[in-house]
């Protein structure tokens, strides 16, 4: 828990505000009445089991898709009704790999560099201090279908921050990754913040991820945001030694109620586990 | 981790008002047209392949039809075929885009090009005007076919040019109609299915291989509404040496170029549904 606690409190309008926000496939609630806010220069974490609304949420917040219902502010703007002023304040790392397989490295980066209309003067240097940054100036001229999952990966945070977003959106961007990589993308996105004030907005299924990286987590289960807080808070608010395995496992375990100990709590993850 | 790179700037590209709109606009539609030029520069065997079914028409389709009498009002049958395999060519080549769009959507690459900030209708100019790229390229072949075969084809400059608009609007039309089916149908089975029953009528129902007036009155009437036969008209004006129009370039041209503002429209509006 290297990153600072000056991030915490909450204090002025949130850079990410969702009031009530849901979405609905036909019959299922991907997401269910989120209220959410997300400070400037904050890392927020979501976690929350598969279709738990995760994935969902972002792509509302990056107006890929409009909500059902509710209402949400990115950067100030309205999702629905400003979709493109919100476009030009954020980056997006999708769940898929989204990199151009069929292109090089550095043509993937020139393409986002043109899309987010950087200044033609600056575009050699972004794309060149991206690919330092990410380590990737030698692969810059090969086509990204050699690439290994980590660099691709690499290469979609280069393609995301190359406009220097206010926020970054990243939808388990280290899945796949080896432990090095994945190591490698947490130092990334704390650059960032550190450098650019970017404010992240990331998910992950690793518990040691969002406990590390993050500043605050909101936990998703079945659409509906269930807990929110720093990890020390949930983790503090579960017993002593808790871990976030445990907070994960109450929060989404049916059958555990509030008067079960944590260690039994631990017992019901690993069989929900089992059973996903 | 030390970096060359100014401190923070998102003051400059956050205010596009800075940037003149329509150079702003050019440059997103660039973006998109010139990834989709160097994925055929890193890997051109696909103009070649698409080679392969004009010269099948041209050399087994148009050598037996030219023994049928009367179908040609008296010209020779190879020469009025080969405007018609030109603008099939341009027709196979631009269809593949609909399905293109769907498999960059399930890739992810969709994704990125639509958190952009770039205006939709960009995205989808950028698009066709790649496919223009494909469908010139596709005409030097079908030109050196058809001089091979003895085909008396006019190197006039104004014809060559006249020609190049034709092809360029035309595939960009098809292209269009294409990502605007792939919008309706998201996937590639039923994108397969239903490219194939479109492709066919759109083919035949025009003045492609045989004349309009050969044509029994309901197909007439159908012919007339095709776009491809406004195109194949075009065609058969400037690539041969004292070709003739039937409705009158101008028209030609009016009627492209409307049929393709319209569908540009309507697929801007239906892009985002790919993702959505
Ligand atoms: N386009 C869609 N059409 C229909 N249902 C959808 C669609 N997208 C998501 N869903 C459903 O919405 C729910 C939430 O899905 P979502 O992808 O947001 O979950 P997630 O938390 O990101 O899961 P994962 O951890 O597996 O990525 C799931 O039940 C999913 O099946
Ligand atoms: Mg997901």
């Amino acid at each position: 828990m290297a990153v600072s606690d000056t991030c915490r409190e909450p204090k002025g309008p949130g850079i990410i505000e969702t009031r009530a926000l849901t979405r609905q496939f036909g019959e299922i609630l991907a997401v269910d009445g989120v209220s959410l806010e997300v400070q400037p220069h904050e890392i927020f974490g979501l976690i929350g089991p598969n279709g738990a609304g995760k994935s969902t949420l972002i792509k509302m917040l990056t107006t890929l898709l409009p909500p059902s219902s509710g209402a949400a502010r990115v950067a100030g703007y309205d999702v629905e009704r400003q979709p493109a002023k919100v476009r030009t304040h954020i980056g997006y790392v999708p769940q898929l790999l989204s990199a151009d397989g069929a292109l090089t490295a550095y043509e993937n980066l020139l393409v986002s560099a043109r899309l987010y209309l950087v200044p033609r003067s600056e575009r050699e240097a972004r794309i060149a201090s991206a690919l330092k940054l990410m380590g990737l100036e030698d692969a810059a001229s090969r086509l990204v279908d050699g690439f290994s999952g980590g660099m691709i990966r690499r290469l979609e945070i280069a393609q995301s921050m190359i406009h220097e977003p206010e926020i970054l959106f990243m939808d388990e961007p280290t899945v796949g990754l080896d432990p090095v990589a994945r190591h490698a993308v947490w130092g990334h996105v704390r650059r960032l913040r550190e450098r650019l004030g970017t404010t992240i907005l990331i998910t992950t299924h690793l518990m040691d991820e969002a406990d590390e990286l993050c500043d605050r987590i909101g936990v998703l289960h079945a659409g509906r945001l269930e807990e929110v807080g720093s990890p020390a808070e949930l983790k503090g608010r579960m017993g002593p030694d808790a871990t976030l395995e445990d907070v994960f496992a109450h929060v989404t375990g049916t059958e555990i109620t509030s008067g079960g100990s944590y260690r039994d709590v631990r017992q019901t993850r690993a069989s929900a586990r089992a059973h996903s | 981790m030390t970096s060359d790179r100014p401190a923070p700037a998102h003051a400059p590209i956050h205010e596009p008002a800075i940037v003149a709109p329509i150079a702003g606009y050019i440059t997103q539609v660039y973006a998109v047209a010139d990834a989709e030029i160097q994925k055929l520069r890193h890997d051109p065997s696909e103009l070649l392949t698409r080679a392969l079914q004009p010269a099948i028409w041209l050399l087994l389709f148009g050598q037996v039809m030219a023994q049928v009498r009367g179908i040609a009002d008296g010209g020779r049958y190879l020469d009025f075929l080969a405007p018609g395999i030109l603008a099939q060519s341009v027709l196979f080549a631009a269809i593949f885009y609909g399905i293109a769009a769907i498999w960059e959507r399930d890739l992810g690459v969709l994704h990125r090009y639509m958190v952009s900030p770039a205006p939709r209708s960009a995205l989808v100019l950028g698009k066709a005007g790649s496919s223009g790229v494909r469908g010139l390229s596709q005409a030097v072949i079908v030109y050196g076919l058809a001089v091979l075969m003895g085909i008396d084809v006019s190197f006039a400059p104004a014809h060559i040019a006249g020609v190049a608009l034709f092809i360029a609007i035309g595939s960009a039309l098809f292209s269009t109609f294409s990502l605007i089916i792939a919008c309706i149908v998201k996937t590639r089975e039923r994108f397969m299915g239903i490219g194939q029953v479109l492709t066919m009528p759109i083919f035949f129902a025009s003045n492609a291989i045989y004349p309009i007036e050969l044509m029994p009155g309901w197909l007439k009437a159908i012919s007339s509404a095709n776009p491809l036969t406004y195109e194949v008209d075009g065609l058969r004006t400037l690539m041969l040496t004292g070709g003739t129009t039937k409705y009158g370039l101008g028209f030609d041209y009016a009627v492209l170029i409307a049929v393709t503002a319209g569908l540009v429209a309507i697929a801007a509006r239906m892009y985002p549904r790919l993702t959505g």
